[in-house]
């Protein structure tokens, strides 16, 4: 449970400037492909982007385990989830580390 | 199956007064021959001051010796007539049907507990829990061996814990409780909150073994704080605040 | 021991947000709003990796997002993310017995302490700020 406050407390942070980039340069320009593969570059960007992609999946993966543990009790399904959740988890970040990795080293 | 019946004549020195009356739908179900739940409906007469378990015997006296329901002190001190009324845990003891607000009344055995017959459940799982929390002062050294022949506590340090003490096990808080609805290795709020009742307990020394019991995935951290269990406790026990102030032990919150 | 024979209330109970007040209220519409959030960021995950098809594979994502669905149901993202956020930093908080009340001897109508206003305006602040922040992103995105 600690790691499911810890990630989400450091996840509200760096959300936040996500979000607000969107904001400040403009919705719809921020959205454009040299705007997007310009943040993707920027190596601290990138970086936070990185970050969050991990926190969330964490945060967001570990409360589906939760919900999914409270619904039906037994050691195979308990085990099945929890390995499942943790499976689903690294195949997320690892994915989305893919596009972050590539675009940054201009891979595209 | 439900059939509308009314009081049968009788002679009694006290002749009921009030006009107003309202249809009882009690729950019926035997797990040893039927399916499913049915409801069998009464029309009873009440006062403004009649209860819940009041119109049930009016029930059984009169219309249905065969209802089974569980009931004592009528005093919302024993614990015993838990039962869901109209949607909610409520004592049927404690609970007027002139505050319901409503003509028709249903009352239901409690959700989360096996069910005996009709309105009786069965409380082995609350009895589990509660045992597996250790309900007792551990301590090493015991009152005879003390100078004072008994341990100290100053009032400051009952008033922590004694709204706790005022559990009466009646289950309405485990039969509440969001949790407790799919979870069937849950230790829910009453165990927790008689956990936190020890803990908070300055005569006592068995902080490390219980939140060590109930560090376990279907243990504390099973709790949401959803708060419903407080929502229906009947003696203010609060088990949702006895919680989360448990909680703070383990989260670094409280020393 | 199946569901039968244990009388559990089983998932209509635990989504049932009647009966309690709004801290139940509250516990499903969190729930709600964090496995819409895992849905939604998953697919963010999915649908952002386009970039690696270059420009070509990045418009086509746009014009399937950059429409009005897919801004109502940005909107809807925002608004689960608000209140997942506000009211997790409440349950966080309460979780660590803060703003629960202090035990006390219990006197008739045994009022809970913990089910205070405190942690009901900060519910309630939770579901305003998400409303809010519906409105503001609705407002960013449809005025563009």
């Amino acid at each position: 449970m600690k790691i499911h406050y810890g990630t989400a407390l450091a996840a509200v942070a760096l959300v936040a400037v996500h979000i607000l980039m969107r904001l400040t340069q403009g919705f719809a320009e921020s959205l454009e492909y040299d705007s997007v593969i310009a943040n993707y570059k920027f190596i601290p960007y990138a970086g936070m982007l990185e970050i969050i992609l991990i926190l969330l999946s964490i945060h967001g993966f570990n409360g589906l385990r939760v919900i999914l543990l409270e619904l039906k009790q037994g050691k195979t399904y308990e085990k099945a989830v929890s390995y499942g959740c943790v499976a689903a988890m690294i195949a997320l970040i690892v994915y989305g580390s893919r596009t972050i990795i590539m675009v940054n080293t201009g891979m595209t | 199956m439900a059939q509308t019946s009314s009081l049968a004549e009788e002679n009694s020195s006290t002749p009921l007064s009030s006009q107003q009356s309202i249809i009882l739908r009690i729950a019926r179900y035997n797990p040893e021959h039927d399916s499913a739940k049915k409801f069998m409906e009464f029309n009873i007469p009440y006062e403004k001051w009649t209860t819940v378990l009041e119109a049930i015997l009016e029930v059984k006296k009169h219309l249905d010796h065969s209802v089974a329901v569980r009931y004592s002190c009528r005093q919302a001190t024993c614990g015993s007539c838990g039962m869901i009324i109209n949607g909610k845990p409520r004592l049927a003891c404690f609970t007027k049907i002139s505050e319901l607000n409503s003509n028709i009344i249903t009352v239901e055995p409690m959700n989360n507990f096996p069910i005996i017959r009709d309105l009786a459940v069965k409380f082995e799982r609350l009895f589990d829990t509660h045992h597996k929390v250790k309900p007792y002062i551990i301590r090493d050294d015991t009152e005879i061996t003390t100078s004072t022949k008994e341990f100290l506590q100053s009032p400051e340090e009952l008033e922590k814990y004694i709204q706790f003490s005022n559990c009466i096990k009646c289950g309405l808080c485990n039969s509440a409780c969001p949790t407790m609805a799919t979870d069937s290795s849950f230790v829910g709020p009453q165990a927790l909150a008689q956990a936190y009742r020890y803990v908070a307990d300055s005569r006592d020394k068995g902080k490390d073994d219980r939140l060590k019991i109930i560090d376990d995935s279907h243990g504390i951290w099973r709790c949401h704080f959803a708060g419903s269990c407080s929502q229906v406790c009947p003696k203010g026990v609060d088990p949702a605040m006895g919680i989360q102030l448990l909680r703070g032990y383990m989260l670094g919150f409280r020393s | 021991m199946t569901n039968q024979d244990e009388h559990k209330e089983g998932i209509g109970g635990m989504i049932n947000p009647r009966r309690y007040g709004i801290e139940r209220v509250a516990y499903l519409l969190m729930r709600l709003s964090g496995l819409g959030l895992l849905a939604y960021f998953i697919a963010h995950i999915y649908e952002t990796s386009s970039i690696l098809k270059g420009q070509v594979g990045w418009n086509e994502f746009l014009e399937l997002t950059q429409t009005n669905a897919g801004h109502a149901i940005l909107a809807i993202v925002i608004g689960m993310c608000v209140f997942h956020t506000v009211n997790g930093i409440r349950v966080m908080l309460g979780h660590g017995g803060v703003g629960v009340g202090k035990p006390a001897r219990p006197d008739y109508p045994y009022y809970p302490a913990s089910q205070n206003i405190r942690h009901k305006m900060g519910i309630y602040s939770a579901i305003i700020l998400a409303a809010i922040a519906m409105m503001y992103g609705l407002a960013v995105m449809f005025g563009e």
